[in-house]
């Protein structure tokens, strides 16, 4: 009893001469510090762990061994990590200015529209909802050849011959991005009309009593001071689209990547390599290739578009 | 020190015995889920249960996406099952990773194994120790449409024997709209199917050549057999333009829509096809070549007895694999599974023989060859891309396959390091 009295003053003494907004502080980083070590353990951790598996040759069967830059050697000189790394920057390169460019012109008009504003809003926004797996099998099923393929029959209907599309080395990979870039819309949509709203209408009312045309207007008014909205979708989208998979592996389950590796990403290369071939310390080497390329691409964005 | 240890274990012991009641030994059994082969499995169980009173066994299943790893990282984390199922492709890995044990000698006899089983079980067979062993295999034949057969003015009850048959059969079941595009296909050409194991076991083999020696560890197809046989596959899209890859996206889509005449598939198939109301369908085996000769592909999923396994669990997950490949848990999984049972006085009794849907699969087995895959999917994908750059690309099927070779061969090399 006297032990546990003594024991109280001993530490109250601490505690008792701190100051109120110290004891507020010190509450705050205990409470901050579950999630902080929740998120160190379960993602840097495994993180770390993917830059040690990179150097070695672990299997999942097989204990893992050093062999120090094997993997990577082994990489570079693989001609199918090439092909996947252009097919990688060609949904980047097409997908994000065609996604920004679709969802600008789409907020921009629906922005002027009053009515049934709100349902025609929640119709671009309703892909974005539906799993990308549901969605990617219905695309799949579009692109079929004739009879079944909705596309090739309305070709078909106008006498056009009917298009491969899956089944073409060049014509998969834009069929693969339409139904991508289609779901992605209703979201950039949305974040474009919250900036669009942000900018003040006093800057417009101004502008249009001076007689500016409305071209000027959307060039000198609109799109400057919509440059953070665009940083945050160019990133955003940007991440998304280097890391598209479910889209890919969804819309050709059997040959997921194909036909040839042609829409092959390099998401779905590690998952292969991962868990298909058990090739852990080769997909761990891919892992960390795609987390550099990733890093390079938001810094270099976000040093490009920051205000100056 | 040491009685305090003693007196736990003392108590502990108690413990279990109230609470389990009688002295029973529980054992885990694995397999990924797939709603006949678990009905299947707990009939067996139950029964296995009933005749042996002082074993339990308890039976976990999983997606099959997830299966292969969850068994690796449980068995290798000194989890898991004591008796698990795995694609005969796998053992392999299995037996690097030390995941299962050999079957002893004495309670598996390797002689009475070799009487008694199809030969393709040697798949599980490495040195003198067999690995594992199937309670059911699978093979493949060639299903027709019988309706589609009749309306081309085929008959319906002569299914084509061999490869001309095929083509000339395939060819009057087509039909083609007026730009020519095929809307219903003579045959599936679904390199992501089966059609690679009919290309690689079957094909190649009779048009004289073999696709691996050595164990399967070198690649032999890239000679004159396997173009013939690459060449007689391509030709049935470009020459006689009965079939199309990615016709109504999968072969066995096409066959089930009745868009399709013929189709190679597996045992496996039947469950999906029985459900088939528009149309009657039948079964053959598959066609043989202008000598006769016939090969076909086998596959199975083994039960084998994991490391850890050990002491009386030992001795109890032996009794139960005895069981489970045993000519009674063989009928019941004929019966609700539907796949051949892996023994031959199981499979060769004279009503399946004469069974018209499971007598073309079992007369495949007994010249069916399997192949011992180090990674079936990455060795799956080279044929498919080899079908892919002569079609789509307009590849020469010689620097085609000499390329798959190539690819397959260096799959293979790694695997052995």
């Amino acid at each position: 009893m006297s032990a546990v009295t003594h024991r109280e003053t001993a530490s109250g003494g601490l505690w008792s001469r701190m100051s109120l907004g110290q004891k507020q502080v010190i509450w705050a980083w205990a409470f901050l510090a579950i999630p902080l070590v929740f998120y160190v353990v379960i993602r840097f951790w495994p993180t770390f762990q993917a830059f040690y598996l990179s150097v070695t040759d672990w299997t999942l069967t097989k204990p893992a061994s050093f062999v120090g830059l094997e993997n990577y050697r082994r990489l570079f000189q693989d001609p199918l990590f090439w092909q996947v790394f252009r097919n990688t920057f060609m949904y980047l390169i097409l997908g994000t200015p065609i996604s920004l460019l679709l969802s600008f012109v789409v907020a921009y008009y629906l922005d002027r529209v009053r009515f049934m504003h709100s349902f025609i809003r929640a119709l671009y926004f309703l892909p974005f909802l539906t799993t990308a797996a549901a969605m990617a099998w219905v695309w799949r099923w579009f692109y079929q050849p004739v009879p079944i393929g909705v596309i090739n029959d309305i070709l078909a209907s106008f006498g056009i011959p009917q298009q491969p599309f899956l089944r073409s080395t060049t014509q998969a990979l834009p069929a693969v991005l339409a139904p991508a870039v289609w779901a992605g819309l209703g979201f950039q949509i949305i974040i474009f009309l919250a900036g669009l709203r942000a900018i003040p209408v006093t800057y417009y009312e101004a502008a249009r009593i001076d007689g500016l045309s409305e071209g000027a207007i959307l060039r000198k008014i609109t799109i400057p001071l919509l440059k953070p909205t665009l940083v945050f979708l160019v990133v955003f989208s940007s991440i998304g689209f280097l890391r598209i998979f479910d889209q890919v592996y969804n819309i050709n389950t059997n040959d997921p990547g194909g036909p040839l590796n042609s829409t092959k990403p390099l998401v779905l290369m590690i998952y292969q390599t991962a868990f298909s071939s058990y090739e852990m310390g080769y997909a761990a080497a891919q892992t960390v290739v795609l987390f550099l390329i990733l890093l390079v691409i938001s810094l270099v964005q976000l040093r490009l578009m920051r205000d100056r | 020190m040491r009685f305090r240890h003693l007196l736990t274990g003392v108590a502990l012991g108690f413990a279990t015995l109230a609470a389990t009641g009688a002295k029973a030994v529980e054992i885990e059994y694995w397999q990924y889920v797939f709603d006949t082969r678990v009905k299947a499995m707990n009939q067996l169980i139950a029964k296995f249960e009933e005749a042996n009173p002082d074993i339990k066994v308890k039976q976990t299943t999983f997606p099959y996406a997830d299966y292969q790893t969850k068994v690796a990282a449980a068995i290798l984390a000194g989890q898991g099952p004591d008796v698990v199922q795995l694609f005969y492709g796998w053992t392999d890995s299995f037996i690097a990773g030390k995941m299962i044990q050999p079957l002893r000698a004495e309670a598996f006899p390797a002689a009475e194994i070799e009487r008694d089983f199809f030969p393709i079980v040697s798949a599980m067979k490495r040195g003198n120790d067999y690995y594992g062993l199937p309670t059911a295999v699978r093979s493949l034949a060639l299903f027709y449409n019988k309706k589609a057969f009749k309306d081309a003015g085929l008959d319906p009850n002569k299914p084509p024997q061999n490869l001309e048959e095929l083509v000339a059969a395939a060819e009057k079941t087509t039909k083609r709209d007026g730009s020519g595009n095929i809307v219903s296909a003579g045959i599936t050409l679904d390199m992501t199917g089966q059609d690679h194991q009919w290309w690689r076991e079957v094909l190649i083999r009779q048009f004289g050549g073999a696709p691996y020696t050595d164990n399967d560890t070198k690649v032999t197809y890239n000679d004159d057999a396997g173009l013939k046989a690459l060449t007689f596959y391509t030709d049935l899209q470009t020459k006689h333009k009965v079939g199309q890859v990615g016709f109504m996206d999968e072969g066995q889509a096409a066959f089930r829509a009745g868009l399709a005449a013929m189709t190679i598939d597996g045992t496996f198939r039947l469950g999906s096809f029985g459900t088939i109301k528009a149309f009657e369908w039948g079964v053959t085996e598959l066609p043989a070549n202008a000598q006769g000769v016939r090969s076909n592909y086998a596959s199975y999923f083994a039960n084998a007895i994991t490391s850890k396994a050990s002491g009386e669990k030992l001795a109890a997950a032996e009794k139960f694999l005895k069981y489970v490949s045993s000519p009674e848990a063989m009928k019941i999984w004929l019966e609700v599974v539907g796949e051949l049972p892996a023994r031959r006085t199981a499979a060769l009794t004279p009503e399946n023989v004469a069974h018209p849907i499971y007598g073309p699969f079992l007369k495949g087995l007994e010249y069916a060859h399997t192949t011992l895959f180090k990674d079936e999917a990455a060795q799956r994908q080279v044929a498919i891309d080899m079908v892919n750059r002569v079609l789509i690309g307009g590849e020469d099927p010689k620097t085609s396959l000499a390329k798959a070779a190539e690819a397959e061969q260096a799959i293979l090399d790694r695997a052995k390091q």
